[in-house]
């Protein structure tokens, strides 16, 4: 057999505000060189397909599945995960309002859905309910049948508005 | 694939593009690889490298000028779906790239990667053919253009040889009185991939139709160009915007007759067949509808 | 909204503190089992059967073993063969076939490598030769006459056994006289009906993270829904003692039913014990939904008399269950769970049969579903024929206490007509069907668990407390704990820190199933709580310089005539010189857990020229007995409800004929999206369980009961096709229109 010689790539990019680099298989997807690399183990992954949004990061204030992304891809790039939302000790305002909205039961999915919210009020400060439903329709939740999540995405877009009027 | 390590590249010109997949034999280009992962997560054996063509600038180019857009064939789908100009000329075009799953997916899945899996079911891929939509192809030194048709040849088959890759997709402004339409049926509203999809784009003068296109996803090998349902459409004379039923009628039976579809865990036969028909008139009916109001 | 019986004025009971373990939670700092590793550790991954059903002549893993970075190998031969008396048998079977594959998935061998790429390499090289056996996939074929043998190790429960049978069980209850009843009845309505398998879809795949140590013990770290029951299915699989396992539950990423058996741990353990490192085990998306999880398929023919004041006068009624390769008690279960109604004449029988599936496994009410939508359904349509007001008609014939379930025993006091006037009475059903759609009513019942519980409270110094239990907590179950403490010693409920600890740190503690843990596991809680309180009179007694019972217990204060009141905190600090830690530990057998009932209310509206339904909206009302934290009480009616819904429209699994699922990945496996749905209404009724202390019942499983005969019941309205075969997916209900 002939060894599996790992030939590893140097990527560099910032993550959630700080620059860092590692080392990466370029087979490897971004999703597992953020938890087993930087050890940033909030993005989950639920599918390896990105058929369920737990991995979800914000790649150049984009929301991207990082089970999609080699991670290679991610050289100079910005990316926040959902350990970088918090501004220090200051909870951001849908991270308040999943945890007062009930809107997270066992919690597996959290990480992707609050990135995913953060995307889509950073691009849409007052959506419709249906326009949050469909803007989390790639990120799946088991426990809650959406009904709190949704809500807590409003209520934090309320307080957002009022934040910056 | 055993002992065997998949790399990584990333050109940032098309001729390092050209000479990566030259000098690689197994390698494979990708945008999103919204395709791609799921592929290798299933089994299928990875590539011996992969050609990110995000990092071209030509192939994440949005372009309008003298009457034509040229759109990057790695360009994320989000970015037409946000293009309020793109969205204005091709609504129906915009609206299926941004039926290609969820947001997530849409940062990533590109109309050059919709169309070169060559899956019968990608969204895009029917409302790009109903705008005529051409292929501008990276081959041998220099670049060949074909009509977006004529690219997939069946079930992750394409028309494209070995070391070809679409370099961009260009479109006429279509005429006066053009809409266009795309709609889609899933068992849920969101993730799924189509049983059926129709695209359709109509030019309407003096409230009668003057031009046609209907185009059938999902419902055979490729998508089907369903000439019937034209020659019911050209012709057709508006009634207070709207068709009458013998005109729905006829759309909906061609685009029905003219399908080629398989029974699978997503469809059955009949059920593709069935919808197809409807899904082509309700797409006509909103095809006319944008005509009008756009004229 | 809450329906409230009169009830005391809690403190902090029935309030919407943020849960202790959310903060971690939104931060991304909570530990699952994936998320953790160890220095040193190695990954694994599994060799799993291609064939649905086949002997295995040999398995040669020398070249798997050759291969670069692998540490170690395992097969069925690393593990003893229990007999066939142990009750862990059928789950070591599971977890790597013995000789036998018996579904596609089933597990066969694993390899430890030091990556997990190097890992999965390796397990590409095993070689294994089969020869297959027939396939036995569906109810028909495992009950057929002459039908092959599923498992050669099966036989049926419950009855005289005359050797291996497919047949798993068989349950059949009768009262009165049905034949008389359906004779002399007004009406009759008989449907068939079919149900597909489906998964409990948790986001989180299993995963463990095991280190065993040179002294022979095993450290596991793992995501289910017991880690005691992962302790014992552990030790009974590899014949180890019990003490020689200790089970730390990380965060669990959701169960609902599936995470309460084991898959992993044992493999992991023994590829630790042979590489002598730790290792680290985490599925695919795929192999969970090829190798764990789900419910059982069903079909079901249901026959009810009625009379024309709509009496429900008998009911006549087998359901069958296919259960998977393995026996489960899912039939056994089904049968008693038709409890709603009176039926002064009733005769049930219910099946339970074995395919080439995988192992089922519990799924939210486990196997009520199933027959309450053929049930309600039929009950549905009584009322459409009499014109009925399908509340009305439920109403006349609901179940109050004292009323005989199935299986003969009175009800305890319920609150099912509670529960079908609050929905009678809610805006939702009040309001008019809107335009263009149809309205569905359906109800479910679910028995709820007590069993064994286990709770520490130790009040710290400063009068804060730690409440320690061994409920892995799958809902918000430790802002619960947090609740029923803070309002039984009178403090803060932030000053309390709940934790659900492992194996050797609290005492042993049935599984979070059944709905049991704030209402078992509470109770235990409750249990400590009081007995502190006495010894914290006591205290106070010394330091006050009175008699023990001159002090009364008020607002977490001790209170004594003519004395200044002593607070928790100024007792908790004198400890030391009053006798020592304040400390206890109470233990339980749980009885009387409440059964619990809801109500369902859905206005949809069907694309008849797609087939595609669209829930509009919806609303649930579920007895909560006494909602200890509102907000979760809500969220298990809410989940509940959706994966209800998913169960009716879209979720199935879809096999090929050779037992190979086609559709293993969300993608193809359609659990419900955001944007499916609408606000899912709630309206928590509160008939108190007299049973627990504050009142409470379980409400985990109830809510997935009655979404899908509640969506098959307003399809009816809508369209006048009655739907008997879930899921109600677009091909099927175009395809029923077309044959109206």
């Amino acid at each position: 057999m002939s060894s599996m010689k790992r030939s590893r790539t140097h990527v560099t990019c910032t993550v959630n505000g700080d620059e860092v680099d590692f080392l990466a298989s370029d087979d490897t997807s971004l999703l597992d060189a953020l938890r087993d690399e930087l050890g940033l183990t909030g993005a989950k992954e639920g599918c390896g397909t990105g058929d369920c949004g737990a991995c979800s990061v914000l790649v150049d204030g984009r929301v991207n599945c990082s089970c999609l992304m080699f991670a290679p891809e991610a050289e100079g790039s910005d990316i926040v995960t959902v350990e970088g939302i918090a501004q220090g000790d200051q909870l951001h305002p849908l991270q308040q309002t999943f945890l007062e909205g009930a809107a997270l039961q066992c919690g597996i999915c959290t990480p992707g859905f609050l990135v995913s919210a953060k995307a889509l009020l950073d691009e849409n400060p007052d959506p419709t309910e249906t326009e949050i439903r469909y803007a989390l329709a790639g990120n799946l939740c088991r426990c809650t049948g959406y009904d709190k999540i949704v809500r807590s995405v409003q209520e934090a877009a309320v307080q957002l508005r009022g934040a910056t009027r | 694939m055993k002992g065997r390590q998949m790399r990584y590249a990333a050109p940032a010109t098309v001729d390092e593009a050209r000479t990566l997949l030259s000098d690689n034999p197994g390698s494979q280009v990708f945008a999103g690889a919204t395709d791609l992962v799921p592929q290798i997560r299933a089994g299928r054996p990875s590539p011996s490298m992969v050609v990110d063509l995000k990092r071209i600038d030509r192939l994440t180019a949005v372009l309008h000028e003298g009457g034509q857009w040229t759109i990057g064939a790695a360009t994320p789908t989000a970015d037409l779906t946000r293009n309020a100009e793109f969205t204005a000329m091709f609504p129906g075009l915009s609206e299926a790239a941004g039926l290609i799953g969820s947001d997530q997916i849409q940062n990533r899945s590109s109309l050059g990667g919709n169309l070169a899996n060559a899956s019968p079911a990608a969204d895009s891929v029917p409302a790009l053919i109903a705008n005529a939509g051409q292929a501008v192809i990276a081959s041998g030194d220099g670049t060949r253009t074909v009509p977006a048709a004529e690219i997939a040849t069946g079930p992750g088959r394409t028309s494209l040889a070995d070391g070809e890759f679409i370099i961009e997709f260009t479109l006429d402004d279509p005429p006066a009185g053009t809409g266009d339409a795309y709609l889609r049926m899933i068992p849920r509203t969101e993730m799924d991939i189509a049983i059926a999809g129709a695209a359709v784009r109509l030019t309407i003068a003096d409230g009668t139709v003057s031009d046609a296109t209907v185009v059938l996803g999902a419902v055979a090998p490729t998508v089907v160009v369903v000439t019937d349902a034209e020659a019911a459409l050209v012709g057709a004379a508006l009634d207070g915007g709207r068709f009458d039923d013998a005109t729905l009628d006829a759309v909906a039976a061609a685009a029905s007759a003219a399908c080629d579809p398989i029974d699978d865990k997503r469809g059955t036969v009949a059920y593709r067949r069935q919808v197809a028909g409807v899904l082509a008139k309700r797409a006509a009916t909103v095809a006319a509808e944008r005509a009008q109001n756009g004229a | 909204m809450t329906v409230t019986e009169d009830r005391p004025n809690y403190k902090w009971v029935g309030t919407r503190p943020i849960r202790p373990d959310g903060y971690d939670k939104v931060v991304g700092k909570a530990r699952f089992a994936a998320d953790l590793n160890l220095p040193g550790q190695l990954h694994a991954a599994i060799l799993r059967s291609p064939h649905g059903h086949a002997r295995v002549l040999s398995i040669d893993t020398t070249a798997a073993e050759a291969m670069p970075g692998v540490k170690a190998v395992v097969t069925s031969a690393d593990f003893p063969e229990l007999d066939a008396s142990n009750p862990e048998r059928d789950v070591a079977e599971n977890l790597m076939a013995r000789g036998v594959v018996l579904y596609v998935g089933h597990a066969l061998a694993a390899v430890a490598a030091s990556t997990k790429a190097e890992a999965a390499a390796a397990v590409a090289a095993i070689e294994v030769e089969y020869e297959l056996l027939p396939v036995v996939l569906s109810l028909d074929e495992s009950m057929a006459e002459g039908a092959p043998l599923v498992n050669e190790h099966n036989v049926t429960m419950f009855v005289e056994s005359d050797g291996p049978s497919n047949l798993a069980t068989v349950n059949a209850l009768e009262r009165g006289d049905v034949d008389a009843a359906f004779e002399a009845a007004d009406l009759v309505v008989e449907r068939e009906f079919e149900t597909a398998w489906v998964h409990q879809g948790y986001i989180e795949p299993h995963a463990c993270v095991v280190d065993v140590g040179l002294d022979g013990k095993a450290d596991i770290w793992a995501s289910s829904q017991g880690h005691f029951r992962v302790r014992s299915q552990t030790a009974a699989v590899l014949g180890w003692d019990t003490a020689r396992v200790k089970v730390t539950p990380a965060e669990i990423g959701g169960g609902f039913g599936g995470k309460t058996t084991i898959y992993l741990e044992p493999v992991a353990v023994r590829l630790s014990e042979k590489s002598g490192r730790p290792v680290k085990i985490v599925m695919s998306r795929e192999e969970v939904l090829r190798a764990t999880g789900p419910a059982p398929a069903s079909k079901a023919r249901v026959r009810i008399a009625a009379t024309n004041d709509g009496e429900l006068t008998a009911i006549e009624g087998w359901l069958g269950y296919a259960v998977g390769c393995t026996n489960d008690m899912a039939g056994f279960i089904g049968a008693m769970s038709v409890a709603s109604y009176k039926f002064p004449n009733l005769k049930l029988e219910a099946t339970a049969s074995l395919t080439n599936t995988p192992k089922s496994a519990a799924y939210r009410a486990p196997s009520a579903p199933q027959a309450a939508f053929a049930i309600e359904s039929v009950i549905d349509e009584i009322a459409q024929q009499l014109d009925m007001d399908p509340i009305e008609l439920r109403l006349k014939n609901a179940v109050v206490e004292g009323d005989p379930t199935a299986m003969g025993m009175p009800h305890p006091r319920i609150g099912f007509v509670e529960c079908l006037e609050a929905i009678r009475e809610s805006d939702h059903y009040r309001s008019p069907v809107p335009e263009g759609a149809a309205r569905g009513i359906g109800t479910g019942f679910w028995f709820n668990i007590g069993e064994q519980s286990s709770a520490t409270v130790n009040l710290n110094e400063d009068g804060t407390a730690t409440v320690i239990t061994g409920s892995p907590d799958i809902g918000g179950s430790r802002a619960s704990m947090a609740l029923m403490a803070a309002e039984e010693l009178g403090i803060d409920v932030h000053r309390i820190t709940p934790v659900v600890a492992d194996t050797e740190s609290v005492g042993f503690t049935d599984v979070t199933e059944g709905s049991r843990a704030t209402f078992a596991t509470g109770m235990a809680v409750v249990n400590a709580c009081r007995e502190l309180i006495d010894e914290l009179k006591a205290r106070a007694a010394t330091i006050l310089g009175v008699d023990a019972d001159a002090v009364d217990w008020l607002d977490g204060e001790a209170v004594a005539d003519g004395k200044d009141p002593l607070s928790l905190a100024a007792i908790t600090a004198k400890a030391k010189g009053t006798g020592g830690p304040l400390t206890v530990t109470a233990s339980l057998n749980a009885g009387g857990a409440g059964p619990s009932f809801a109500v369902h209310c859905c206005d949809l509206a069907v694309d008849e020229e797609t087939g595609q339904v669209t829930i509009l909206g919806y609303t649930a009302a579920q007895d909560a007995g006494t909602a200890i934290h509102p907000s979760y009480v809500e969220g298990q009616m809410q989940g509940g409800t959706v994966q209800g819904i998913g169960w009716a429209l879209n979720e199935e699994y879809i096999y090929d004929d050779e037992g190979s699922m086609e559709n293993a990945s969300f993608l193809d496996y359609r659990v419900p999206v955001a944007s499916d749905l609408p606000m899912i209404g709630t309206i928590i009724v509160e008939v108190p369980n007299p049973a627990h202390p504050y009142g409470v019942r379980g409400v985990g499983e109830t809510g997935i009961v009655p979404p899908m005969a509640t969506i098959a019941n307003a399809i009816s309205r809508a369209t006048s096709v009655r739907m008997t075969s879930l899921p109600m997916s677009p091909p099927k209900i175009l395809a029923a229109l077309d044959d109206r």
